[in-house]
This record gives structure tokens, C-alpha cells and sequence, in this order.
């Protein structure tokens, strides 16, 4: 498969940075912190918001992501994130910023509703990034490694494996139906419907080829040896730095939720 | 005389709710031997490769011999540690996020331990040629790069055999020439399934040709490739 094909799927930086250089385990630890310290801040806590962001901010330079990139990589989530929260500034109760009437139903939205849209949005951006930073810093087999020490289960990690594997297979497998499919149907006219046919047909085949090639895959488990537990010797060493990396990363996540509790105090 | 390498006696199979795969086949092949398996698309070539290594198990009245092993449900693991089978798909062999994970992978499982097994990668590695790339991820690789690493996983268990289906279907001709030097510099017992007659010429000095699930010819490849009767009637060419 071509480079340009897989481009969207590699998210890995070649570096040499101290994030690079961390431990995938602290780094697979900082990120879920990151990411708990993010969602549980209550909604007007802005102070801790920044703090966050500041954090973010420094990791990425750290590590020496290129921002335009960090920024355009994490902005995919924002729909997802936009449509789940989307009823809030509706639902909530608060002060009416604007109302309107359509077709006999009553919109209003209140300032409490905005606000709470507003740092949901913010929460997940924040996330998606750290999460971002943490893909683009660590090389895959290592994040599956760090997983499978956290005692993440191993069907669990066999999983991700076997995704990650074989995304590329199948995406090229995709890519290649879809071709053959363009070069019989020249010209326009198509209707939706059909369009949804063989989209339809397309993901029914594609389905059937995986299923074929994973009792294939299975066969060459067993033909190795494979009796139901995926062994390794790759081990990973936690160093001096780490230590320092996990010492200075929860102090910050512990003054971010400190700044959180007191700005939500004062409000409240 | 030695024990042959690989007896197959009397094998019929058939794979539920279709023809008969195989119909009462018997092929012996003797230590060091490098025989060619060619018949036309459905004439049993790859249904007798996966006899070998137990993947599939023949009817009653039949047996399947390896290195003095009978195949059956007691011996597959000892078997599986004899017969080393690459698939014609690399992407159904290497399954692993590493080349070396992968290579690593039967050695492994074998319960070795880990000097030895880094050792056997190691040496796997070297024999393909392919030693620098063991940190590289397979979707990386290039198709005839992952054929070399496909054999290589086999090569690290040590197998006295070696099966391979199709092996050089879809590359080069430089990965196709590259395939074929490396396949004849390996000391193992070969059963190779092919329609590369080219690589059958260079490859095997004795073939055996199965259509509709019969063996219908076993000798030497110079003779049977240069028959053109026998070879069109078998819809195979001539190399």
C-alpha cells in the first residue's frame, strides 16, 4: 500500500524528544489523568480550563509537534463532541439569552446552557489533544506493550493488535473494491438509493473477505505454537526520568483540580 | 535406505457440501528432497499442504506420515514443530506489530527460552536476508520484503520441511529471482505448490502433478515439463 494511503492512519513522529523518550506506561497514565482531571472540572471553573490547556501546551512543544498540526489533528473530535452536547444551551435552566418560536415549539437558550456547551466542547478538545500527543510521541507496538503492563486484559490488547494490523490490509482491501466499482460505473445519474446498494454490497464483502482471512490468520497461530496466550520477550524499562516525568505531571494535575475546587467554590 | 521425510498414504478428503477435494493420494518424499506441486486452480494443491501440518485431517483408512510422526490430534504440536507452512498470503502470516515479534513468535510459543529464542531470530533473519529490519512494522514492508519475512517466522522453529504455497505469485521478477536463491540455498525437505513453472525448472528437481484431486504424474521435472502432452492435458504450460 502506498504511503499516501496509510497517511491517515499514522499518527507515530519520528523523535527524540523527552515525551518520546518516556516510558509508554506513564505516558498511557499522564494521558488518562489528563483526561480525568479534564472531564471532571465543574462547568465554570475556566481558571483550571486554561491550566489545562497551559499543560497541553507544554507537552506538545516538549515533545516538538509542529501546533498547526497538533491543532488540526485534534479538531476532528469537535463535531462528535459538538453533537452530544448539542441540546444543552436548550435544556438547561438559566437566564433566556434568545427564543424563538418553530413550528409551534419553543427554543430558548439560557447563558447556564452556553456556558455548559462551551466547557464540554473545551473538556473534549483538551483530551483529544493530550490523547493526540500521546499517539504521535509513542510507537504503536510500545503503546500495546504499555497497555498489556497495566494489566489491561488480553483479549483486550489482542484486539488492538489485530486492528492495527490488519486496518491497513483492510483499508487497502476497500480502496481497491471501491476502484473496481468506479471503473464500472461511469457517468452520473445514479440515484442515492443505488449508491446505498453498493455501498452496501461493498461492506457486506469486505466483511466476508475479514472473516475468511482471520480463520486464515488463526491457522498460522496455530501452526506456530499458539495454544491461547500471546507471548513476548519486548520488556520495558522504567527509568530516573519517568519518575521525575509522573513527580511533575501529578502535581499539576493536582494544582489544576485544586484551582478547579476553589474557582467552583467562589462561584458557588 | 532412511525412513522417508513425508509419507502420505491413501488420503481422500472432502470439504463439507462440495467435490471431493482428494482421491485416494499417496506421495512419499525423502530427507532433503525439493518436490513441486503444479496442477491447474481446485486440484487439491493447497488441500494436501494443510494435510501435512494437521490443519486439516484425512478420512479413515488413510495416514499422513511426517519426520516418522503420524499426524493425528496428540502429535499436532510435535508435528507443527516439523512441517513449517507458508502461506501465499504474507498478511495472513505476520499478524504481529514487529518483524521481530513476529519471527520471535514460534520459538516463542515453543516454550524456548529467551536466549534461545532471540538466536533462532537472529539466524531466521540472517537466512532471508532481512537482518536490520527486525523493529519494522509488516504494513511497512514490501510484498516480496514480507514474503522473506513470512518464511523466516517458519525458518525460526527450525522445521525439517517446508511447505509453501505459492510462492512467488504477485512479485517482481528481481523479489521473484531473490525468492528462488534463497529457497535453494535452504537444506530443508521442500513441498512447494506453484503455477510458477519457472520457478518449478529452477527450483525442484522432481514434480508432482495433481488435477481433480488425483496425482496423476510424479518424476522428474525435467521430464514432465518438457511434455507437452501432458502438461497441455493438465492445462499447464510448458516453461
Amino acid at each position: 500500500m502506498s504511503a499516501g494511503q496509510t497517511a491517515f492512519l499514522e499518527r507515530y513522529q519520528q523523535g527524540t524528544s523527552l515525551v518520546h523518550r518516556l516510558d509508554p506506561r506513564l505516558k498511557l497514565l499522564a494521558t488518562l489523568g489528563f483526561v480525568v482531571a479534564a472531564t471532571s472540572t465543574p462547568p465554570p471553573a475556566w481558571p483550571a480550563l486554561v491550566l489545562l490547556a497551559g499543560l497541553a501546551w507544554g507537552a506538545i512543544g516538549l515533545a516538538g509537534i509542529p501546533w498547526g498540526q497538533a491543532l488540526r489533528r485534534s479538531a476532528i473530535a469537535l463535531p462528535f463532541a459538538g453533537m452530544v452536547a448539542l441540546s444543552l444551551p436548550f435544556t438547561q435552566a438559566g437566564q433566556v439569552v434568545w427564543a424563538r418560536s418553530l413550528w409551534g415549539w419553543e427554543l430558548t437558550i439560557t447563558d447556564a446552557g452556553l456556558l455548559l456547551f462551551a466547557t464540554i466542547l473545551v473538556k473534549a478538545w483538551l483530551s483529544v489533544l493530550v490523547s493526540g500527543l500521546l499517539v504521535a510521541t509513542t510507537r504503536f507496538p510500545d503503546l500495546l506493550l504499555g497497555l498489556q503492563s497495566l494489566r489491561v486484559p488480553a483479549a483486550l490488547t489482542a484486539t488492538i493488535s489485530f486492528m492495527y494490523r490488519y486496518l491497513f490490509v483492510l483499508v487497502d482491501e476497500a480502496l481497491r473494491m471501491r476502484t473496481a466499482r468506479e471503473a464500472r460505473s461511469v457517468g452520473t445519474g445514479r440515484t442515492v438509493l443505488w449508491r446505498a446498494r453498493v455501498l452496501g454490497g461493498l461492506i457486506g464483502s469486505l466483511f466476508i473477505r475479514s472473516y475468511e482471512r482471520s480463520e486464515r490468520i488463526y491457522a498460522a497461530m496455530l501452526d506456530r505454537g499458539y495454544a491461547g496466550e500471546i507471548r513476548s520477550l519486548t520488556r520495558l524499562t522504567w527509568q530516573r526520568r519517568d519518575s521525575w516525568a509522573a513527580l511533575a505531571w501529578g502535581l499539576a494535575l493536582l494544582g489544576v483540580a485544586l484551582v478547579a475546587r476553589l474557582s467552583s467554590l467562589r462561584v458557588g | 535406505m532412511s525412513e522417508p521425510i513425508i509419507r502420505v498414504e491413501h488420503v481422500s478428503f472432502a470439504y463439507s457440501d462440495s467435490q471431493p477435494a482428494l482421491i485416494d493420494l499417496s506421495l512419499v518424499v525423502d530427507s532433503g528432497e525439493k518436490v513441486a506441486l503444479v496442477g491447474p486452480n481446485g486440484a487439491g494443491k493447497s488441500t494436501l499442504l494443510l494435510h501435512l501440518n494437521g490443519t486439516l485431517r484425512p478420512n479413515n483408512g488413510s495416514r499422513v506420515q511426517v519426520g516418522g510422526l503420524e499426524v493425528a490430534a496428540k502429535t499436532l504440536r510435535a508435528v507443527r514443530a516439523k512441517v513449517g507452512l507458508v502461506f501465499q498470503d504474507p498478511d495472513d502470516q505476520l499478524f504481529s506489530p514487529t518483524v521481530f515479534e513476529d519471527v520471535a513468535f514460534g520459538p516463542l510459543h515453543m516454550g524456548l527460552p529467551e536466549a534461545e529464542v532471540r538466536e533462532r531470530v537472529a539466524r531466521a533473519m540472517a537466512a532471508v536476508g532481512m537482518v536490520g529490519y527486525e523493529d519494522r512494522m509488516p504494513h511497512h514492508l514490501s510484498l516480496g520484503e514480507r514474503k522473506r519475512i513470512a518464511i523466516a517466522t517458519v525458518l525460526a522453529m527450525e522445521p525439517q520441511i517446508l511447505v509453501l504455497d505459492e510462492p512467488s505469485a504477485g512479485l517482481d521478477p528481481r523479489a521473484r529471482r531473490r525468492l528462488i536463491r534463497l529457497l535453494q540455498g535452504l537444506p530443508q525437505t521442500m513441498l512447494v505448490a506453484s503455477h510458477d513453472m519457472r520457478l518449478v525448472w529452477d527450483l525442484c528437481p522432481r514434480t508432482a502433478i495433481l488435477d481433480d484431486g488425483r496425482l496423476v504424474a510424479d518424476g522428474p521435472t525435467e521430464d514432465l515439463l518438457r511434455d507437452e502432452g501432458l502438461m497441455a492435458a493438465h492445462g499447464l504450460e510448458c516453461p
